[in-house]
């Protein structure tokens, strides 16, 4: 602590070049943080993707429907404990901005496929007596406001009902918390029944299948089995595990997890060179005064500290403002406005983020504080 | 810290040989010196001649080529680095030509530099720093930066910088050279005030004869050599 006045110091010297560096270490762990974001909403479904469960879908592209009666085929398979399905709704609330998954299920088998999603007993009877009746994840309906009684219209852009016009009107009978953090609370559930008496087109359809396995063990054999009794049908299958399926629909948009490596590595090598650049000259410009520390008594070993702990300072108070204003970033929220279910500032991300600081601040200053350890104190003492 | 003899410094037969390429430039030859416990010495010379190499190497910051130098009772010439940073940071005090105060501190923080190095409590050195101050009369200068002080007020804080520690030796390399006459003066009272009231040993290397009159003793040194030595 004693020398943090001397530190402090070297900080006025050259204010505006270290202002300029710490707000450029401050942009790379906004981003850092930003992105880590990010690529855990891209991942996330396939971490929290049961290991018992399986899904089926159309083997040529999961737009392609699946016949409904194949759902008593897939209950007969050896390996399945039980079988429901799910479809795309794609509907608009209010605004074509407000994104989130709309799906018709059959209420009692999904939440027996979900259990992590908790639902009240009493809204659970409430939409299985109600056939208008829809649910929603908290984070949606605080995110609109929703209670439970509210009426809820959705405006088709696929399914459009019978009776002409382009809305559906849900009962929202219940919200839905997640089990875990990163259970998927955006989610708008609705009856399944309701959905296919009064659609327009493309009844006995369904959009895809969850199974259920006995022995997560054996997912490999089921899902072979599946695909065999439906193959040379006119909608063959294609079953995989639920986190390689939901890894497939994140990578639709590229691999999330290579661009983000990408962008972060480019972003810290820049910062790399910034920061040691800032080093290096301060070194630099110090030959002299170095040489003065040395003469009065002070070691290499204390010379190469002082340099790295400026270093490490530069990084820590850059750092450390990226990653706090990184993490209210990401608290604002979603920036796509809900096409990512779970936003969140991953713990694990902010201690590497705390980690890349102290490396940033060590390697940032490493060779400029060798330079000085080198710096013999006649020959620092002569330079101007 | 003095021998038997009441000597602090001696140098035995010391060469200094610089190589420039192939060349050897040899600046000291065979040098002997003694310099006794409280004594105000002055070294003269032409530039060129071996002044500065010689006080470096009092100070432990060059090695002779050859011979001894010992200081007190210690050989500071077969010190590692680390132990002649520690040996000088506690019996060495430095004051410098053109000062080399850090121009981001303050005067009481650029006197405090030396006792970092030091065990001592905040307070302690606050203490320690005071009196510095106020021995070469800067104590209400001590919230200025070098920035904010004459040439002259610089020089005193670079004294007190060099006797916070209370060293046993004080080396002065050219201390007057970048003042005024007048203002030389006042930093000479002050290195004899405190070789007289405070007994410290003191090396001044200089090119003023009217600096180095008012030192004990003054060498001079010739082509590496010392000539014999000239009354005060």
């Amino acid at each position: 602590m004693k020398y943090l006045g001397l530190l402090l110091a070297n900080f006025r010297r050259h204010r505006i070049r270290a202002l300029l560096t710490v707000l450029s270490i401050v942009v790379a762990f906004v981003l850092f943080g930003y992105l880590a974001a990010i690529d855990k909403a891209f991942e996330m479904g396939v971490e929290v993707a049961g290991a018992d469960r399986l899904v089926v879908r159309h083997k040529v592209a999961i737009i392609q429907p699946l016949p409904q009666s194949y759902e008593r085929e897939i209950e007969q398979i050896a390996g399945v404990v039980d079988a429901t399905h799910a479809s795309w709704f794609g509907g608009i609330y209010q605004d074509p901005r407000n994104f989130f998954g709309q799906f018709p299920v059959k209420p009692e088998e999904f939440l027996a496929m979900y259990p992590e999603m908790l639902l009240p007993a009493a809204q659970r009877e409430a939409w299985l007596a109600t056939r208008t009746g829809a649910v929603a994840g908290r984070t949606i309906a605080e995110r609109y406001g929703w209670e439970v009684g509210d009426r809820i219209p959705i405006q088709a852009t696929i399914w459009r009902p019978k009776g002409g016009g382009n809305t559906w009107e849900f009962d929202l009978v219940g919200i839905y918390d997640g089990a875990e953090k990163e259970t998927d609370t955006t989610l708008f559930l609705f009856r399944y029944d309701y959905f296919e008496e009064n659609r327009a087109f493309g009844s006995g359809n369904v959009g895809w299948y969850y199974i259920r396995v006995a022995d997560p063990g054996r997912s490999a054999q089921v899902a072979a089995a599946v695909d065999a009794a439906f193959a040379n049908s006119p909608a063959e299958t294609k079953t995989e595990t639920e986190g390689a399926f939901v890894q497939g629909f994140a990578e639709q948009a590229g691999n999330v997890g290579a661009i983000v490596v990408a962008i972060l590595s480019a972003v810290f090598v820049t910062i790399l060179l910034v920061a040691g650049n800032t080093m290096a000259q301060a070194v630099r410009e110090r030959t002299r005064e170095l040489g003065v520390l040395k003469a009065l008594g002070f070691s290499n070993g204390q010379v190469l500290g002082l340099v790295l702990a400026e270093s490490c300072l530069l990084a820590v108070v850059g750092g450390g403002l990226g990653l706090a204003l990184g993490w209210m970033l990401v608290a604002a929220g979603d920036p796509t406005g809900g096409a990512l279910p779970m936003f969140f500032y991953p713990v694990e991300d902010l201690l590497r983020g705390v980690l890349f600081v102290v490396l940033l601040g060590v390697a940032a200053g490493l060779l400029p504080a060798l330079q000085a350890t080198r710096l013999r104190p006649v020959e620092a003492l002569r330079r101007e | 810290m003095t021998d038997a003899t009441g000597s602090l410094v001696r140098m035995q037969g010391v060469e200094k040989v610089f190589r420039r390429g192939s060349e050897q430039i040899h600046v000291l030859h065979q040098l002997d010196l003694e310099i006794a416990s409280g004594e105000f010495l002055a070294l003269m010379g032409p530039s060129g001649s071996g002044k500065t190499t010689l006080l470096n190497l009092l100070a432990g910051l060059d090695r002779p080529t050859r011979g001894s130098v010992e200081v007190g009772e210690q050989r500071i010439d077969r010190m590692s680095q680390r132990q002649l940073a520690r040996w000088r940071a506690r019996h060495v005090g430095l004051v410098f030509q053109f000062y080399n105060l850090l121009p981001v501190l303050s005067a009481a923080r650029n006197v405090e530099l030396p006792l970092l190095l030091v065990p001592l409590s905040r307070r302690q050195r606050q203490q320690q720093v005071a009196t510095a101050l106020d021995i070469v009369g800067l104590a209400h200068r001590a919230r200025h930066q070098p920035s904010q002080l004459s040439g002259g007020e610089q020089q005193r804080v670079g004294i007190a910088r060099a006797l916070v520690t209370d060293p046993t030796l004080i080396l002065a390399d050219e201390p007057t050279g970048d003042l005024d006459r007048k203002t030389g003066d006042g930093i000479l009272d002050l290195l004899a005030a405190l070789q007289r009231e405070h007994g410290k040993t003191i090396v001044m290397v200089t090119h003023d004869p009217h600096a180095a009159a008012r030192a004990q003793r003054t060498l001079h040194l010739l082509d590496g050599q010392l000539s014999p030595e000239m009354a005060a």
